[in-house]
C-alpha cells in the first residue's frame, strides 16, 4: 500500500497547469519544543512547474533546512502501514498444536528589492539547497504577499489571500521553494527529494488551510509523528483508531489495497469526515508482525530524531501514524497536536484464517464444518460493514450463499 | 430548590456511557470502577479522619465520574492517585472553610503538572452537533438547579467573544471560532466544572469576574503559550483568586439544598453559621461553636 503525494502547503504552479494536490506525507519529529518536519511528495509534473508555499512558525537559517532521502519516508510508510495477517486452521480431527502465523502483505527567480519593500514583503533569506531554490518571506499584509507571489510567477488560487493574512498576523513566515533545474540536472535526481526543516517553537501543528484553498475535493494527509514519550493525537479534532483485528474473507488477499481504500472511505463517512484516524502507534525498536523492518538508528537520525545523539535508546522513539482526509468545510482549522503519555501499541491489522480443507469424518470435523459456514458468513458481514460493499457482492466474491438462500438439502448435508 | 447532585450524577453517567459505547473513550470499564472506588474510599477515609458523622457519596461520585470522562493514563497507579488527589484537595486545600479548587480540575492539573504519565484528550468528543446539544441540555438542567448558570453563561460568552474577536482580527472565517466552540470538552467544562457552586465566588459580580478571568487565561494558554487544555490550567490558576474575589465582593455562601424542609440538623447549623459571611466574618458567637468550626473545616462536599 503506498501512501503518497504532495505537500501540506499548496502548489503554486507557474503558468496555468492544473496540478494534482491531493495528498501529502509529513514526518514530524518532536521533543522539548524542537521540531523536525520532513515533507514528501510524488509530484509527477514538469519540475519547472513545481513550487510550494508553506507557513512556518519561525525564521529559518540555511542550516535549518535540509534535503532528505525519499527512501526514509518510504520506509516509515512500509513499516507502519495497515497489514494483513494469515492464520491456518488446524486439522479439527487431530489434537491442537501451535499456531502458524504468516505475514502476508505489507503495505505496502529574482525579485526587485524596491518593489518587495513597497509590497510589504521581505525576503528574509534566499538559499539554494540541493535541487531547491528556497526563500524565507515575511510580510506585513496578505495583499502585498499575494501580489509579490503573482509577480514572481507563482500561481495563487483565489481565496488564498485571507488565509495568508491570518498566518501573517499569527507571526508566521513563509517557506517558498521551487526547483533549481540546473542543480537538479547536476545532482541527477529523477524525482524531487523531501524537504526537511528544523525549528524551535511551542506550536505543535500542521498548517493545512492553504492546501484546502485550491483543492478540488478532499485531500489526503499522512502524518508520521516521532516523539519521545508516547502517542500523538489531534487536540482540535477527534482522533479515532481505525477498526483493526477483524477476520476477513480470504479473497481480500488479492485485493487488499482495494479493501483498505474502501474501508478508509467508509470510516471517513461514518465519522462524518470530521476525525483523524490512528493507523499505527508503536515504539520504533520493534514490530509484531513486521510489515517492514524497524528503522535503523541512522535512518531515525536522518529523519531528525535528535535525542538519539543524547544517548537515548531506540525504545525512546515512539511512532504515531495518523491518516486524515480533509477539506475546508470539515476541517476549517489547522491541525493541532499533543503528545500523550500513551505507549499502548496499536496497528491496523486484518486477519485471514485459512480453513482446514481435507475432509475427514469425525464428530469434531462435522462440528468444524458447520462452524466454518457460520464463520464465513460472519466474515462476509464484517467485510461488508467495514467497507460499505454490498454483502451479496462479498458473498459472490467468496463463493458462498446467504444462509437464508440455502436450500433445505444444502442445510441438511452441510451439517448446518 | 432541590439538591442538584443526583441530576448531575445521572448526566455524567450518561455521558460516560455514551463515551464508552459510541466514542471509544480510552478508559476501560475496570478503570471506571477503580477510579470511582478510589474516590469513594478516599471520601470515606477522609470523612472518618475528620470525624464527619456519615459518608456522603454524592460529591465523590461526581468527582469520580468527571475524572473517568477526562483523565487518561496507561497506569493504574496514576488513575488511582488522580482520584485520591481529587478528593483530598477538598479536605486539605481550604481557605476560610471553603475548598479552593474544583476537585476534578485539581486532580487533573496536579497529575499533569507533576509530570505523571497522564493526559486529557480535548478532541475525544468530536464536534457532532447532536452531542453538543445533548450536553448543553443536560448541563443546562444541572446548572439551573445548582444556581450557578451565571458562571456558565459568563464563561461561554467571554470565551466565545475572545474566539470570535480573534477570528475577526485575523480575518478568519467564522467557521473557525464556531468549530472551536462546538467542542464537547468545552461544554463539559462550562456546564459541569466551572459551574461548581462550591468553588466559585459567592457573589454574582464575583462569579462573572471569575468567569471572565478563566476565559482570558484559557485563551492565553491556547493562543500565546500554544498549549492544549488551556481551560483546565486557567481554572486551576484562577481558583486561587476566588478567596480574593470573595473578600472584595462578599455574599452568602452556597450550600447544597439550603432551604429544603427535610434538611439534616448539621446542615441547618452549618447554614446558619455561614450567614455571617456576608460581613466577611466566619460565623462566630453561635452556640456549639467548636463543633461548627470542625464541620466547616471538614465538610468536604462539592
Amino acid at each position: 500500500m503506498k501512501a503518497a503525494f504532495g505537500f501540506c502547503g499548496f502548489y503554486v504552479a507557474k503558468a496555468d497547469t492544473r496540478l494534482f494536490n491531493k495528498a501529502s506525507q509529513v514526518a514530524l519529529v518532536r521533543f522539548d519544543d524542537k521540531t523536525v518536519m520532513t515533507m514528501a511528495n510524488d509530484f509527477r509534473g514538469d519540475p519547472k512547474e513545481f513550487a510550494i508555499v508553506i507557513p512556518v512558525p519561525t525564521f529559518l537559517e540555511r542550516e535549518q533546512i535540509h534535503v532528505g532521502d525519499k527512501a526514509l519516508l518510504d520506509h516509515l510508510d512500509a513499516y507502519s502501514a495497515p497489514r494483513l495477517v494469515e492464520y491456518f486452521d488446524e486439522d479439527p480431527c487431530r489434537p491442537r498444536r501451535g499456531m502458524l502465523d504468516a505475514l502476508q502483505s505489507a503495505a505496502a527567480p529574482a525579485a526587485k528589492p524596491a518593489r518587495e519593500k513597497s509590497l510589504g514583503v521581505t525576503v528574509e533569506a534566499r538559499y539554494t539547497i540541493g535541487e531547491y531554490d528556497i526563500l524565507i518571506l515575511s510580510a506585513r499584509e496578505s495583499q502585498g504577499l499575494e501580489t509579490w507571489l503573482v509577480q514572481n510567477g507563482y500561481r495563487i488560487p483565489p481565496g488564498a489571500s485571507a488565509v495568508l493574512g491570518s498566518y501573517i498576523k499569527q507571526g508566521m513566515r513563509f517557506f517558498v521553494a521551487r526547483v533549481n533545474l540546473e542543480e537538479q540536472a547536476r545532482l541527477g535526481f529523477q524525482y524531487l527529494r523531501p524537504l526537511q526543516v528544523a525549528y524551535e517553537s511551542p506550536k505543535f501543528m500542521l498548517p493545512i488551510r492553504l492546501g484546502t484553498v485550491n483543492a478540488d475535493g478532499p485531500q489526503e494527509l499522512f502524518v508520521y509523528a516521532l516523539t519521545r514519550k508516547g502517542r500523538v493525537e489531534t487536540t482540535n479534532y477527534r482522533t479515532v483508531r481505525l477498526p483493526s483485528g477483524m477476520d476477513l474473507p480470504l479473497y481480500v488477499r488479492s485485493k487488499f489495497p482495494d479493501f483498505y481504500r474502501s474501508m478508509f472511505a467508509q470510516q471517513v463517512r461514518r465519522e462524518d469526515m470530521r476525525s483523524v484516524f490512528l493507523e499505527y502507534a508503536w515504539d520504533t525498536s520493534w514490530c509484531d508482525p513486521c510489515a517492514a523492518d524497524p528503522l535503523s538508528r541512522d535512518e531515525l537520525r536522518q529523519l531528525g530524531v535528535f535525542w538519539l545523539d543524547e544517548g537515548a535508546r531506540s525504545q525512546e522513539v515512539f511512532l504515531t501514524r495518523l491518516h486524515v482526509r480533509y477539506d475546508a468545510t470539515h476541517f476549517p482549522e489547522d491541525l493541532s497536536f499533543q503528545e500523550t503519555a500513551d505507549r499502548q501499541n496499536f496497528q491496523a491489522r486484518y486477519v485471514l484464517r485459512h480453513p482446514w480443507t481435507e475432509t475427514k469424518n469425525c464428530p469434531a470435523g462435522q462440528q468444524y464444518r458447520s462452524e466454518l459456514a457460520r464463520r464465513r458468513e460472519a466474515e462476509a458481514q464484517t467485510l461488508a460493514s467495514l467497507t460499505g460493499w454490498s454483502v451479496d457482492e462479498v458473498r459472490r466474491g467468496m463463493g458462498i450463499v446467504a444462509p437464508e438462500d440455502r436450500t433445505w438439502w444444502q442445510r441438511l448435508w452441510s451439517g448446518d | 430548590m432541590r439538591d442538584p447532585r443526583p441530576y448531575q450524577i445521572a448526566a455524567l453517567a450518561l455521558l460516560l456511557t455514551h463515551g464508552l459505547a459510541r466514542l471509544g473513550f480510552d478508559v476501560s470499564p475496570l478503570r471506571v470502577v477503580l477510579i470511582l472506588g478510589a474516590a469513594l474510599v478516599s471520601q470515606l477515609a477522609l470523612s472518618r479522619a475528620g470525624g464527619l458523622p456519615r459518608l456522603d457519596p454524592r460529591s465523590a461520585l461526581i468527582s469520580g465520574l468527571s475524572l473517568c470522562l477526562l483523565l487518561r493514563t496507561d497506569s493504574t497507579l496514576v488513575a488511582a492517585a488522580g482520584a485520591v488527589a481529587t478528593i483530598a484537595s477538598k479536605f486539605l486545600i481550604r481557605w476560610r472553610g471553603k475548598h479552593v479548587f474544583n476537585p476534578t480540575n485539581f486532580g487533573l492539573v496536579a497529575m499533569m503538572a507533576l509530570g505523571a504519565p497522564a493526559w486529557v484528550s480535548p478532541g475525544q468528543w468530536g464536534h457532532s452537533a447532536f452531542f453538543a446539544f445533548l450536553i448543553a441540555c443536560l448541563g443546562g438542567m444541572v446548572v439551573s438547579r445548582a444556581w450557578r448558570s451565571d458562571v456558565t453563561a459568563a464563561f461561554l460568552l467571554s470565551y466565545g467573544g475572545l474566539l470570535v474577536g480573534r477570528a475577526l482580527w485575523l480575518g478568519d472565517p467564522l467557521s473557525i471560532p464556531l468549530h472551536q466552540l462546538q467542542s464537547g470538552a468545552l461544554l463539559l467544562f462550562a456546564f459541569f466544572m466551572i459551574s461548581d457552586p462550591k468553588t466559585t465566588p459567592d457573589s454574582r459580580a464575583g462569579r462573572i469576574a471569575f468567569a471572565f478571568l478563566v476565559a482570558l487565561g484559557a485563551a492565553y494558554v491556547q493562543f500565546r503559550l500554544f498549549r492544549p487544555n488551556g481551560i483546565l490550567w486557567s481554572l486551576a490558576l484562577c481558583s486561587a483568586a476566588v478567596p480574593l474575589l470573595d473578600r472584595l465582593l462578599p455574599a452568602r455562601r452556597y450550600l447544597w439544598a439550603p432551604s429544603s424542609s427535610g434538611r439534616r440538623p448539621e446542615e441547618g447549623a452549618f447554614h446558619d453559621a455561614q450567614v455571617d459571611l456576608r460581613g466577611g466574618l466566619v460565623g462566630s458567637g453561635h452556640g456549639g461553636e467548636g463543633g461548627l468550626r470542625l464541620l466547616r473545616l471538614l465538610r468536604g462536599q462539592g
